[in-house]
């Protein structure tokens, strides 16, 4: 009853040919290895820009591709030529990496380790990129550098706040320009201290994952070396939505200050449940009651709305720093996109440009030439101030940003006010710093791949 | 041959030929060709698709047979995956002992769901089901993650690092993913004119045991107890009634797909050893769904054609950029570009949902039976059989027992 094509004769055939295609490579087999993965072939270079495209971080990850394209536009000398103007390092010339012309290819991370490794990998083994940047989280910045390391190219991470990522899973081939959670303690703790005094009692309540663990961490740490004593420290589910039964005990605990470890969405729906138990006009143990939010940014600020007014957080860039990095910057981006950049986009400007201009002075692109180019590699200009890019653990070191939610913002993009730039030296740790995975992380070797 | 019957025994082979030629068939266009972009013969994809291949045979085993919709077999496809990667951890990186651990405890996992879930049917089944992967994943994202008890290392995914013991592991094995000094990541390059097609040893792995998970689903499809899978999904009171009881070969072909969920798991952890939370949320049990249906439940080759169909889209459509719109629409004047590039643009890029979507509509209003229905109807188009003969002849052959 069956009906079949395959007959002896056709299979025979298949078989030759496919025989006979399995052979030929023994001949024309390219011998085109440079040493290392991917090696730019023709006039052109790829990079790979890895960001959320989906999900709860993708309007950060719109932006971040916005700061990437630009970027590249400003590698290859179109445009006003951006923060080369202003970078210290004066390698790049405008005319691409080493002379070939920036292309790049874009994947989506759906702000999932899984879905970002595996885009990351098609950038690899199919497009072939030779740097990987962006992503919006910890645990797909984690997950994706990993990868690199073992495939043997370059990731300049995007916006990553977790100690982790330069910490306890920190690799040669990966490099962090965003600051972390440890940082954003130290740099708040000071200003903590003038605007509420050293006897606070704190009540945390964090996102219960590894970026709000570390974050609690180092937030714990820093406060409690000021005298403040901790309270209670609630994990909350990263899924909900409504915080209003985790808001509740805070009031009957005695504590006068509520720290939210949270991000993105989870900020948003807890501050505003915060806001509707009107914690902020509260009177605790004659206190005026406060609420901190360590790590802001400015897409969180406009979800929150009226809620974040006077707010105190604290950010790795804000547009309006008034270096002439930062200026130049902000007018390249507002040109072209008429709108500011924001913290994940500047911090993926940066990273490119860093890339382009370590591969020209390594005069290879080569990742392990690339790797010591950057290894404490000094620079200005590209809106952070002065920045070190330290060796022991590939982590930029800057001022950091203490910002608060604006009383009177006059527009949409000026929610935040920077209340103090907390100088580098405040917030710089040892390398085996036991928040970081102290003596027992290493960065490995660096890898070249093929 | 090999206890199929004739027809089984060509699909078969079919299968065998997709899956050893894929480098080939999936990358007809040159590689420096503006139609590049479609290529899917890379390493990564290949071995996707193979490996959610038999997530979704093992499903349909469950789904197609006995008609129990299990909306959390995710769950057994992360157990698997950690397992794995647990095995890396303590033993070393030899994949063999990983996905045989992973089969292991996924189908433990699934024997333990399995006995609680199957007492109800239908829409409660599904939900019990449901209700158990979320509360996987809760465990693995956070509970089981904490600093004092840190068994799925949470958010940041299962990874290997320098400091663990890999009592196997030697110093002249890779330090990657290997089958006894094989590195998993091994890849071949053959380059003809403009092709490039690459051979990926982790993918011929993956590719080999799926055909052997296919052959045995056959066997399964055509055996006394495919049969009485079958009676159950057709009519499961007449079969109490009749005094059987049917718990004990529902659970059965629970445990089987879970356990074929948990070797997917592990072949994931092989070829990239870093398992993550997010392989058990219930976005992932539902892929699984829409690849079984969209391929053709209760078919035999649909469900990898389904699977290969959406990962194909997640990794190829999603790719796809302004740019590289604007690259394709560029012979056009300016204006008719930039209309042509914003009417697509929503259904690329990240809007790839939006395409796989609207497809899966489709497919379900026109070909209830999936891509395996379409394949059937353009057979019939050519071959010039009333529809009706062809029918028949379907549901003799399926009815038809083995033996």
């Amino acid at each position: 009853m069956s009906k079949s094509n395959l007959t002896r004769r056709g299979l025979l055939k298949t078989s030759a040919i496919a025989g006979g295609g399995l052979m030929l490579p023994t001949y024309l087999r390219a011998a085109a290895h440079a040493g290392f993965t991917n090696a730019p072939q023709g006039d052109t270079v790829t990079l790979g820009f890895n960001v959320p495209q989906t999900g709860p971080y993708a309007d950060e990850g719109s932006d971040e591709l916005l700061a990437q394209q630009l970027a590249v536009e400003h590698l290859n000398g179109e445009g006003d030529g951006g923060c080369l103007n202003t970078f210290t390092s004066k390698a790049l010339k405008g005319n691409g990496i080493l002379g070939k012309k920036v292309t790049f290819v874009t994947g989506d991370t759906q702000t999932k380790s899984d879905a970002a490794r595996a885009s990351a990998k098609s950038m690899i083994e199919k497009d072939g990129a030779i740097m990987i940047n962006g992503g919006s989280s910890s645990g797909v910045a984690v997950a994706v550098q990993g990868l690199c390391q073992e495939a043997g190219v370059i990731f300049m991470a995007g916006l990553t706040h977790a100690n982790d990522t330069t910490g306890k899973d920190k690799k040669a081939n990966g490099f962090r320009h965003f600051f972390n959670a440890y940082m954003s303690g130290a740099a708040l703790a000071p200003v903590l201290a003038n605007e509420m005094g050293t006897d606070r009692r704190a009540y945390h309540l964090t996102a219960d994952y590894n970026w709000g663990w570390t974050q609690e961490e180092s937030i714990v740490a820093s406060t409690e070396a000021l005298g403040w004593e901790t309270v209670n420290t609630v994990k909350t589910p990263l899924a909900s939505t409504d915080f209003s039964s985790y808001i509740t005990p805070v009031l009957n605990s005695g504590a006068d200050v509520l720290v939210l470890n949270h991000y993105g969405g989870n900020m948003v729906n807890s501050l505003s449940n915060a806001i509707q138990f009107d914690l902020l006009n509260k009177q605790v143990n004659g206190k005026d009651f406060k609420i901190v939010v360590p790590l802001y940014s400015e897409l969180m600020a406009a979800g929150a709305g009226e809620n974040i007014k006077g707010v105190l957080g604290s950010m790795n860039y804000n547009w309006q720093l008034e270096n002439e990095g930062s200026k130049q910057f902000v007018k390249s981006f507002g040109e072209k996109y008429g709108k500011p950049p924001s913290n994940s986009a500047q911090t993926c400007y940066a990273q490119v440009l860093l890339y382009a201009d370590a591969c020209e002075r390594a005069g290879t692109f080569n990742p392990c030439g690339v790797v010591e180019a950057l290894e404490g590699f000094e620079f200005d200009g590209l809106g952070n101030g002065k920045t070190l890019y330290r060796a022991e653990d590939h982590q930029c070191f800057k001022d950091v940003l203490v910002v608060r939610g604006a009383q009177n913002p006059t527009s949409a993009y000026d929610t935040l006010e920077i209340v103090e730039i907390t100088p580098v030296e405040q917030v710089t740790y040892a390398p085996n710093h036991p928040m970081f995975g102290g003596d027992e992380a290493t960065l490995g070797e660096c890898n070249p791949g093929a | 041959m090999l206890g199929l019957t004739k027809k089984d025994f060509n699909l078969l082979l079919i299968v065998v030929a997709l899956a050893l030629l894929a480098p080939f068939i999936l990358n007809p266009f040159p590689s420096s060709s503006g139609m590049a972009q479609f290529n899917a013969g890379y390493p990564d994809l290949m071995q996707k698709f193979v490996i959610f291949g038999i997530f979704a045979i093992g499903f349909n085993i469950l789904f197609g047979l006995t008609g129990y919709l299990s909306f959390g077999h995710a769950a057994f496809l992360g157990v698997g995956s950690y397992s794995c990667v647990w095995m890396f951890k303590l033993l070393g990186y030899n994949v063999l002992p990983g996905i045989l651990l992973s089969v292991l405890t996924s189908g433990i996992f699934a024997y333990l769901i399995g006995i609680v879930s199957l007492r109800r049917s239908g829409i409660y089944f599904s939900i019990l089901t449901l209700a158990f992967a979320q509360m996987s994943f809760a465990l693995a994202y956070s509970v089981l993650s904490n600093p004092k008890f840190n068994l799925t290392n949470g958010e940041t995914g299962l990874q290997v690092y320098a400091d663990d013991p890999q009592i196997f592991h030697s110093a002249s094995a890779p330090d990657l993913p290997h089958l006894f000094g094989l590195s998993m990541r091994a890849t071949e390059k053959l380059q003809i004119g403009g092709w490039e097609f690459q051979f990926n040893a982790g993918y011929y792995l993956c590719a080999i045991i799926m055909i052997v998970m296919f052959y045995l689903s056959i066997r399964i499809f055509r055996s006394p107890f495919g049969m009485m899978l079958r009676a159950i999904k057709s009519n499961n009171t007449r079969m109490n009634y009749t005094g059987l009881n049917a718990r004990p070969y529902t659970l059965a072909a629970f445990v089987i797909s879970g356990m074929y969920a948990g070797l997917a798991g592990g072949l994931l952890s092989a070829m990239d050893p870093l398992a993550g939370a997010e392989r058990m949320q219930w976005t992932a049990s539902g892929e699984v769904v829409l690849m079984t249906i969209l391929g053709g439940a209760g078919t035999l080759i649909g469900p990898v054609l389904g699977s290969g169909l959406i990962k194909y889209f997640e990794n190829i459509f999603s790719k796809i950029n302004s740019t590289v719109l604007h690259n394709w629409f560029s012979f056009l004047p300016d204006g008719l570009e930039d209309l042509m590039v914003t009417l697509i643009y929503p259904f690329v890029g990240k809007g790839w949902h939006l395409t796989l979507g609207v497809m899966f509509m489709l497919i379900v209003i026109f070909l209830p039976g999936g891509l395996v229905e379409g394949g059937q109807r353009i057979k019939r188009l050519f071959t010039r059989k009333k529809a009706s003969d062809t029918a028949e002849d379907e549901t003799a052959k399926s009815t038809t027992p083995a033996e």
